[in-house]
């Protein structure tokens, strides 16, 4: 057993949470710069530009990109030959949260029940989803989710007999309805069969994925590049306030599923679309 | 087109926006957003004054995070305003003339802002580091229990908003929209 301490887990994910707040991939930054280059319309390439600017200013003053620093969700590769010393993993993870939110200035966007609403103060509790792999390392990613586009994501039970044009039009629907509340452009996460909960946790995913990392799939890659072209020829725009960039990518996971069924979900993200990983 | 204007925000400037304008704004305005305006709501249900002077008034729907030393506001970008569309046309009955947010209205907040000769701005959501440079100073007035979603007194200069709904109800979301729709 190699033994990981818990205080490495709670220092790398502390990092983890204030670098995803003021720094965006080097995909999402690339995407956006290009964006620039073709929209069409006048006041969305202004828009464009303001986010070029506004990612500039998060990395000079480091000021969070986006006020909304998120929900922390975690995907964790957990190797089945690694020990975690001193305490339980899932609570070095929520230390890190509370570390990190408190002391880099990120904005604390939980309540404790859903209902009774009180701020926890500290942005814990943390989602988090394990995952047991062979090896002796853990791998974290931390996705700062933000709620404007989470409000706008969808699962559709679909029948087997709707097929891809069925999943097409729920992918379409999706962004449709989501538009400016959504704070295009967006990158969508798509999560095709699996359960109800699989499908989601798919879309959720898929919006880690870098977007040079296309599927092995032919008709999943086929279904990616056909799905951006078609909401950017929705007219959304940036911001929502029209033109022809609505999306940066749509990233597409699939799973095997039931002969009754097709769940398809749709994991809106905002053109913040924060994602760290790191291997301890 | 672009516009320059000076808080508090009256009919007589709401005439002058038109849908997809351009606005910098200067002055005096307030922040609120989901819980604080639950709260007023319940204040005004139980027919206790508002905390902020509605009149002419300016509601910035924002939660911002916290600042760094030495600065009045960290990040301060727009949330979305269809989650305040329940209190909306009360208040605007009340005098609040001009919402700041993102996002879709219901038909019941365009009527009002229609009947109130209002008008509803859009942010660039997602910019929060760079609005916040505009934000000159920023002081809690009331609910502080509530943190991030206090309400505020802001004073900004030149914050750059763009008219979706103007006093008329034309809609920024649904022209611009169609225009640029090749589906």
């Amino acid at each position: 057993m190699r033994q990981i301490s818990f205080e490495t887990i709670v220092s790398n994910v502390k990092d983890m949470c204030i670098l995803a707040n003021h720094y965006l991939s080097n995909d999402m930054c690339s995407a956006l710069e290009e964006a620039v280059e073709k929209e069409k319309s006048e006041l969305g390439k202004k828009i464009l530009n303001q986010l070029q600017e506004n990612l500039e200013i998060a990395d000079k003053e480091q000021i969070p990109i986006c006020q909304d620093t998120g929900m922390a969700v975690f995907f964790v590769e957990v190797g089945q030959e690694a020990h975690i010393d001193g305490g339980l993993l899932t609570d070095a993870i929520n230390e890190g949260v509370r570390k990190g939110y408190t002391e880099g200035y990120l904005r604390k966007s939980v309540v404790g029940d859903p209902i009774e609403r009180i701020n926890t103060k500290d942005n814990t509790p943390a989602v988090i989803h394990y995952d047991i792999v062979a090896g002796d390392k853990i791998k974290i990613t931390l996705a700062p989710k933000g709620f404007g586009s989470e409000n706008m994501s969808r699962v559709f039970m679909l029948k087997p007999a709707d097929g891809i044009e069925g999943v097409k039009e729920a992918i379409l629907t999706a962004v449709k309805d989501a538009g400016p509340n959504a704070c295009p452009p967006m990158v969508v996460g798509v999560g095709i069969g699996g359960t109800f909960e699989k499908s989601a946790l798919m879309a959720k995913q898929a919006l880690t994925r870098e977007f040079s990392a296309r599927p092995t799939i032919p008709w999943v890659k086929d279904l990616e590049d056909e799905m951006l072209e078609k909401i950017n020829k929705l007219g959304i725009g940036p911001g929502g306030l029209g033109g022809s960039t609505t999306a940066l990518a749509v990233n597409i996971n699939t799973y095997a599923t039931h002969i009754a069924g097709l769940p398809v979900a749709i994991n809106i993200c905002c053109h913040v679309n924060r994602h760290i990983t790191r291997e301890l | 087109m672009e516009h320059k204007i000076i808080t508090p925000i009256t009919k007589e400037i709401t005439a002058t926006l038109h849908s997809g304008d351009y606005v910098f704004i200067t002055g005096e305005i307030y922040v609120a957003r989901d819980a604080a305006h639950k709260r007023m709501n319940e204040a005004l249900d139980k027919g206790e004054e508002l905390p902020i002077p509605i009149e002419n008034s300016t509601i910035y729907y924002m939660g911002p995070s916290p600042a760094r030393e030495g600065r009045p506001i960290g990040s301060a970008g727009p949330t979305t305003a269809s989650r305040m569309d329940k209190y909306a046309p009360r208040l605007l009955d009340l005098g609040l003339k001009a919402m700041i947010g993102k996002g879709k209205r219901s038909p019941e907040v365009i009527d009002a802002i229609m009947r109130n000769k209002g008008v509803y701005f859009a942010a660039v959501g997602g910019a929060g580091a760079l609005l916040s440079k505009c934000i000159k100073s920023s002081e809690v007035i009331c609910y502080d229990d509530l943190g991030a979603e206090a309400i505020r007194k802001l004073y900004v200069e030149d914050f750059p908003v763009i008219v979706v709904i103007d006093s008329d109800g034309n809609n920024l979301y649904e022209t611009a929209i169609k225009e640029f729709n090749s589906l």
